[in-house]
């Protein structure tokens, strides 16, 4: 599959995107009190599914791949606002960002 | 065919190199500006895969708002970031862990199952003609955008729409309980209630010494 290094193919931005993806998964899970490289992961994680749609939109030739791309840049952007509105209160009640300490309602 | 192929590896290799200093970087600031190369690489493959509009919308998107808000947020707080990386060690096994489960999986996914399955579905293209060359991406998303995917596109704007206002009302503070807001200092009745006997006092300086 990657016998042709100088021929760029839809496997070879598949392979970033899950590159991508674990990279986002593992920043997850490496920073579990620090709320804001958390959500920045998740950034993460959505650019690699979004880099996943846009490839194969372009490796079949279908235009819908991208406008999924595009709803879900939408969503990541109103994620992003409200995780960091939802940051910006826990740290004004609780003068700390650290999520092990999300207990208040002792869910 | 070279230049495009370098373009490529170029841009792939910075995507996760900055995507990985993102997660261990020890400031956060220094996160964010990594999480702007990472996009800002990213949009470059958009490109490079014919969707210019995406891939300029991303650089405009996140790098233009997205991660100037998180960039305000992470300089605003007060937070203690040694504390928060306190412990992150022993998070690091399960993290990598899990990470290389889920990039041996994945990996796995697309070299085996997908791209050979692949090959025969050309033939039900629900909406050609992007990066053919006759008709620019832009031109070709907007084409589709308003008509076969208008109710995705109105209920995007109500997700945006629900998420400034959710924004809004969880950050605004509650005004309190005599109706001043608790942010705006002193209160105007106040502030026309001075008077410049009160509020200016005449004093001799004396040179070179300063008040």
């Amino acid at each position: 599959m990657f016998t042709d290094i100088a021929h760029i193919t839809l496997t070879h931005y598949l392979v970033v995107a899950a590159m991508l993806f674990t990279i986002g998964v593992f920043g997850v899970f490496l920073h579990r009190k620090n709320l804001i490289v958390i959500l920045m992961a998740i950034e993460l994680l959505l650019l690699a599914a979004n880099l996943n749609l846009i490839a194969f939109a372009a490796r079949l030739g279908d235009a819908g791949g991208q406008i999924f791309a595009l709803l879900v840049l939408a969503v990541a952007a109103a994620e992003a606002a409200v995780g960091l509105a939802i940051l910006v209160i826990f740290f004004r009640n609780r003068g700390s960002i650290d999520v092990t300490r999300v207990n208040i309602m002792k869910g | 065919m070279f230049l495009q192929s370098a373009a490529f590896y170029f841009f792939a290799g910075m995507c996760l190199a900055s995507a990985l200093a993102v997660v261990i970087a020890r400031n956060p600031v220094r996160s964010v500006l990594f999480l702007i190369l990472s996009f800002v690489s990213a949009a470059g493959l958009f490109i490079l895969l014919g969707a210019e509009f995406l891939g300029l919308i991303l650089i405009v998107v996140y790098v233009g708002a997205v991660a100037v808000l998180f960039l305000f947020v992470v300089m605003m707080l007060d937070i203690d970031f040694a504390e928060l990386r306190s412990g992150l060690l022993n998070h690091l096994p399960i993290g990598a862990f899990i990470g290389m489960l889920l990039l041996i999986e994945l990996i796995l996914v697309v070299a085996i199952a997908v791209v050979p399955g692949l090959e025969g579905v050309r033939a039900d293209i629900a909406f050609p003609a992007v990066g053919s060359g006759d008709i620019p991406n832009t031109n070709a998303l907007g084409r589709i955008l308003y008509t076969e995917y208008i109710h995705f596109f109105q209920t995007a704007g109500i997700i945006l729409l629900v998420a400034m206002i959710g924004t809004i009302v969880l950050t605004l503070r509650a005004p309190a309980e005599n109706g001043d807001m608790p942010h705006k200092g002193i209160p105007p009745t106040q502030q026309m209630a001075r008077n410049p006997r009160e509020s200016i006092e005449m004093r001799d300086i004396e040179s070179r010494r300063g008040a």
